[in-house]
């Protein structure tokens, strides 16, 4: 059913109040035509009577109380969805802005999405290799996976997420692609991205969702959800192994908040909705396998932590939802190791199914744990010669050190190399040798005598 | 007359219809033409509020309300077990079956399967009276459990029909019964139950047998007793997930609850897929067969979320008045809290802490107060025993559900960053965590597992806090000033940390260690400890005694000594002796 109003009674930042709606439906999705002939796009997120709040997407500049006559469709909001998606560029409400036309849709999906049945998920165990040593072997990436990259303002986390997608071995397959959703970042971040893939000559297995920082900022809380959409449906319906980067969540936790607080609810922390949780649960949870398809939809936000702070709302809530993280640290940027992995913070929790015989190498799930084990250490040495002075340590703490010094710049300071997953072991290995063998207490005998003994 | 309650506002979840309503408070009620399913939260002569536990997109003003004349329930009876179920015990393979792999709306299943066939042996015989609680039937309902039938506690009686042994449906009358005012029951295999109002038991007992859990940090330092509470905090990556997983395999209860409330969709995938592989010690079957999950992932309604705790804890309930010893692993309580909070929010109460509703206390302690060690109306004894995960916001352990948990748990179990990225799990620190269950336990350990179990607990707890002391002067000004029996001490506790805290939950032996073998660990790691003491006051320096190799050796026993050949362990003792004697005869 589609009905005509003319007029608003309320207006009040991104809202816009309307009274006397016969039969609004909640979610729906509306068009305010203004009379200069411009349209602007709009959803119901709240009823009460024949009163219904709508959220307009581009903003409420240049509406008044006269101008507006606004149209409700009777649909939820739906964006196209066919095979042509691939290659093409749309605005972050799923319209093309690439000038190639409109999508002839196949089917209609509707944004928000279905949440997956946990028992029709499939577990992921695919390892996605990267090439990075540090997330290969110690925060290794399984298809089906959500693995955020924390980072903070000027650190290299966009070339990291590049690197991903160039050197990640699924995209010699046919049936890989990916999604990009840009949520406020800059036109030059969202320009890198273009590039890079065209370089990678991966640009026709694209989509890209665009909402750059001078872009609505209301649009950003549908753009993530456009890009899912299209996803699942490249993923679950054409069986395409999809690898889905947004960037940068904490804009589109800002425009979640900043809504929120237009809609004069609660604050949470920081002034964030109560409900950011479920709200980003939304987005996150909608990676994953099932057994229906043969694709995958896999993760990687990227969000910016303010103040490179791990405990503010966004990376905390973030933490608690993906399937760990992988942190980016300032004094490795700053030194000038790139990747700037922080590998204690950071982790991925699908690991442990997806490394080992069969999978990687019998040696990497022990390895990676006295990586882990050796490196802790490095930092509470650190911090003792930071009081005492280095020449005063012990000489086991300065073993440690020399760990810790060769570990920073051959593994984690690998540039852009390419490494195969045996070249990250064996790497491994060489730095353990570094250390006498007794001190290595999380790696059994047999192992040892076969790696460690070489 | 049945007057038509129509839709006024929706806002989210929640969903309002102005002016008076028939509807009663908690009332389960249908909601839309899709019939999504609703609870009453609120009423008053200006309008009636409902949380909706289903997606509310789509639905409109004006559109029905329909009531059912009944709380939120369980339905209870045989086809629990080995099942995965959402918040509103909806079981999740038959939604997949009716909406494929992505949860549709409006969708109506029945909580059991309606079609299959128990066979059912009836113990009791016309003419007998029977009162709430009492068994009249039993099934074999999986190969390791079996279900006892139990009247309905608000029902007794006299049975005055029976029918023959055989094979039932869940919902065919197996016996009738006839109440004081002569009204007859069918009774058939399954029962209802208000989800938010606990089972009566007849009387609650102290709790003084242990959960043991296989844990070595758990049962030895801080062990929960039956039918106890016990949290687990911990920021994201400490491993919470993975110890509660470690729990609802290993420990001994009967029958696990495991409710994944607002948490990963393939968390619950991998517990169904691991649970189902993975064969009891005990039973030699798969853990599954003890099993429920209830699966309300973070993306799944916020109101089902805040309902899936209670679902958990009345099948948990049920199956204690079986008389069996049960686990409830509720993963994690803070989303539930959320869920809470999301609700008051759009209710537009008055937030109190964090923007929490202010009954956020009550209701913890409400849940929590569920667990216990009963003796039920059958007069047979079981036990509820929860253990609750919590998620504080930015790994702050004075957050509001930390804190109130703190209240009503008398274990705590606080999980700690720095030891999960130095990978060490369980990431159980050993300074913050505490059990108050110490006490009642004491005399269970010193009967079943050894007179001395307990005064080598406290050694080893109190050589880690003198540790933890002297690491604070190692920080300042390195190990290398201690005179040697303070080496001492962190040598012999890094032995205790690595060789007896730290546990690895994916080697086959360590995963599951039993009281026993951590009472002889204990004792061998002491053993070193008191005769390292002895050479240490002969001036002979720690150099030495850590160039035997003794220390590294003790570290390794986890994995050593398998849990079939305990008697290996003595040996370690004679291997100590033997090695340190010469130092001593000097």
């Amino acid at each position: 059913m589609i009905t005509e109003h003319r007029g608003l009674r309320e207006l009040n930042g991104s809202l816009v109040i309307l009274e006397g709606v016969q039969h609004p439906l909640n979610e729906e999705l509306v068009h305010l035509k203004l009379d200069d002939g411009t349209e602007r796009t709009g959803r119901i997120v709240a009823i009460e009577g024949d009163k219904v709040a709508l959220q307009v997407f581009e903003g409420t500049r240049g509406l008044s109380m006269v101008n507006t006559r606004t149209v409700l469709t009777g649909r939820p909001m739906e964006i196209p969805l066919s095979p042509e998606l691939l290659g093409r560029v749309f605005d972050g409400l799923g319209r093309p802005i690439d000038g190639l036309g409109d999508i002839y849709p196949e089917e209609m999906g509707n944004v928000n999405g279905q949440p997956m049945n946990p028992v029709s998920r499939v577990y992921p165990r695919d390892i996605i290799k990267t090439g990075i040593s540090s997330i290969d072997c110690l925060t290794t990436l399984i298809r089906g996976q959500k693995l955020p990259i924390f980072s903070g303002s000027g650190m290299k986390h966009n070339e990291l997420a590049v690197q991903i997608v160039r050197q990640a071995s699924i995209a010699d397959s046919d049936d890989f692609a990916i999604v990009f959703a840009a949520m406020g970042v800059k036109n030059d971040v969202a320009d890198y991205f273009r590039q890079s893939f065209e370089a990678a000559g991966v640009m026709d297995r694209v989509v890209m969702f665009l909402n750059v920082s001078n872009d609505p900022i209301i649009e950003r809380i549908i753009t993530p959800r456009c890009a899912l959409t299209a996803a699942e449906y490249l993923a679950f319906k054409l069986n395409k192994h999809i690898l889905v980067i947004l960037t940068d969540m904490t804009s589109y936790c800002e425009a979640l908040r900043e809504f929120s607080s237009s809609k004069g609810e609660i604050p949470g922390r920081k002034g964030f909705p109560g409900y950011l949780y479920s709200d980003l649960a939304t987005i996150y949870e909608r990676a994953g396998i099932i057994n229906t398809a043969k694709g995958s939809v896999t993760q990687i936000p990227i969000l910016t932590m303010p103040n490179d702070d791990i405990t503010h709302p966004i990376p905390d809530l973030t933490g608690y939802i993906t399937e760990g993280q992988i942190v980016l640290d300032r004094g490795l940027d700053t030194t000038g190791v790139y990747p700037p992995v922080n590998v204690l913070s950071s982790l991925s929790r699908l690991m442990k199914d997806g490394i080992g015989e069969g999978f990687t190498r019998k040696d990497h799930s022990a390895l990676a744990n006295q990586l882990f084990a050796l490196y802790a250490k490095v930092q509470d040495a650190k911090a003792l010669a930071s009081v005492i002075g280095e020449d005063e340590l012990s000489a086991s703490d300065k073993r440690i050190m020399a760990f810790g010094k060769a570990f920073d710049e051959e593994f984690l300071g690998q540039g852009n190399a390419n490494r195969s997953i045996e070249e990250t072991l064996d790497l491994g290995w060489k730095l353990l040798r570094m250390i006498p063998r007794n001190e290595l207490d999380r790696v059994d005998d047999a192992i040892l005598d076969e790696f460690y003994e070489q | 007359m049945q007057q038509e309650n129509k839709i006024y506002s929706i806002n989210g979840p929640v969903v309002t219809i102005q002016g008076k309503t028939d509807l009663s408070m908690l009332e389960m009620v249908y909601v839309g033409a899709q019939k999504l399913v609703g609870e009453v939260i609120s009423l008053d002569t200006q309008k009636t509020t409902i949380q909706v536990y289903e997606e509310t997109a789509g639905l409109a003003p004006d559109e029905p309300v329909e009531g059912t004349g009944s709380q939120l329930c369980a339905l209870l009876g045989p086809g629990i077990l080995t099942n995965i179920f959402d918040g509103i015990e909806r079981p999740l393979p038959a939604l997949q079956e009716q909406s494929g792999a992505f949860i549709g709306k409006g969708l109506s299943v029945s909580s059991l399967d309606t079609e299959k066939l128990w066979d059912v042996s009836i113990c009791v015989k016309a003419g007998d009276s029977l009162t709430g609680g009492e068994v009249y039937a039993s099934t074999q309902e999986t190969p390791v459990v079996t279900h006892k039938i139990m009247l309905s506690p608000l029902l007794s009686g006299t049975i005055v029909e029976v029918k023959p042994d055989g094979a039932y449906h869940v919902n065919d009358t197996v016996a009738v019964l006839e109440d004081k005012t002569g009204k007859r029951h069918n009774l058939t295999l399954c029962q209802r139950w208000p989800i938010r109002i606990p089972r009566p038991v007849k009387k609650r007992l102290p709790a003084s047998r242990p959960l043991i859990t296989g844990q070595r940090v758990i049962d030895t330092l801080f062990p929960v007793a039956k039918g106890g509470a016990a949290a687990i905090p911990g920021g994201f990556g400490t491993g919470k997930t993975m110890t509660q997983h470690q729990l609802a395999k290993w420990c001994d209860a009967d029958i696990i609850v495991y409710v994944g409330c607002g948490e990963r969709g393939n968390e619950m995938t991998q517990a169904l897929q691991e649970f189902s592989e993975l064969i009891d010690p005990r039973t030699g079957k798969s853990l599954m067969e003890r099993t429920v999950l209830i699966a309300n992932t973070s993306n799944m309604p916020v109101a089902a979320r805040e309902a899936s705790i209670y679902t958990g804890i009345t099948l948990a309930e049920y199956y204690r008045d079986m008389g069996y010893h049960t686990a409830i692993m509720a993963d994690s309580t803070s989303r539930w809290a959320e869920a809470l909070r999301e609700i008051s929010g759009r209710l537009e109460e008055m937030p109190a802490d964090e923007g929490f509703p202010a009954y956020l206390p009550s209701r913890l302690s409400e849940f929590y107060e569920r667990a216990g060690y009963m003796q039920v109306l059958s007069h047979a004894e079981g036990s509820v025993t929860i253990i609750g995960a919590v998620s504080p916001q930015g790994s702050d352990f004075s957050e509001p559900v930390t804190q109130n948990t703190k209240r009503f748990t008398r274990c705590f179990w606080a999980l700690d960053k720095a030891l999960a990225y130095a990978r060490h799990y369980p990431a159980i620190n050993w300074t913050n965590s505490y059990s108050e269950y110490l006490g009642e336990l004491e005399q269970w350990y010193h009967d079943e597992v050894g007179a001395d179990f307990m005064r080598c607990r406290e050694e080893l707890s109190s050589i880690l806090y003198e540790e933890s002391s002297l690491m604070e002067i190692v920080k300042l000004i390195g190990a290398d000033v201690l005179p040697d029996d303070q080496k001492l001490t962190i040598e012999i506790a890094r032995v205790i940390r690595v060789g007896f805290l730290q546990q690895n939950a994916f080697h086959p032996d360590d995963t599951y260690v039993p009281p026993e073998k951590q009472l002889k660990m204990m004792r061998v790691i002491l053993h070193l400890y008191h005769k390292c003491q002895q050479i240490v006051q002969l001036q002979v320096p720690i150099a030495r005694l850590l160039e035997t190799g003794l220390f590294d050796k003790l570290t390794k026993i986890k994995y050593d000594v398998p849990n079939s050949n305990l008697a290996l362990l003595d040996d370690y003792i004679t291997e100590i002796d033997n090695v340190l004697g010469s130092y001593l005869r000097k």
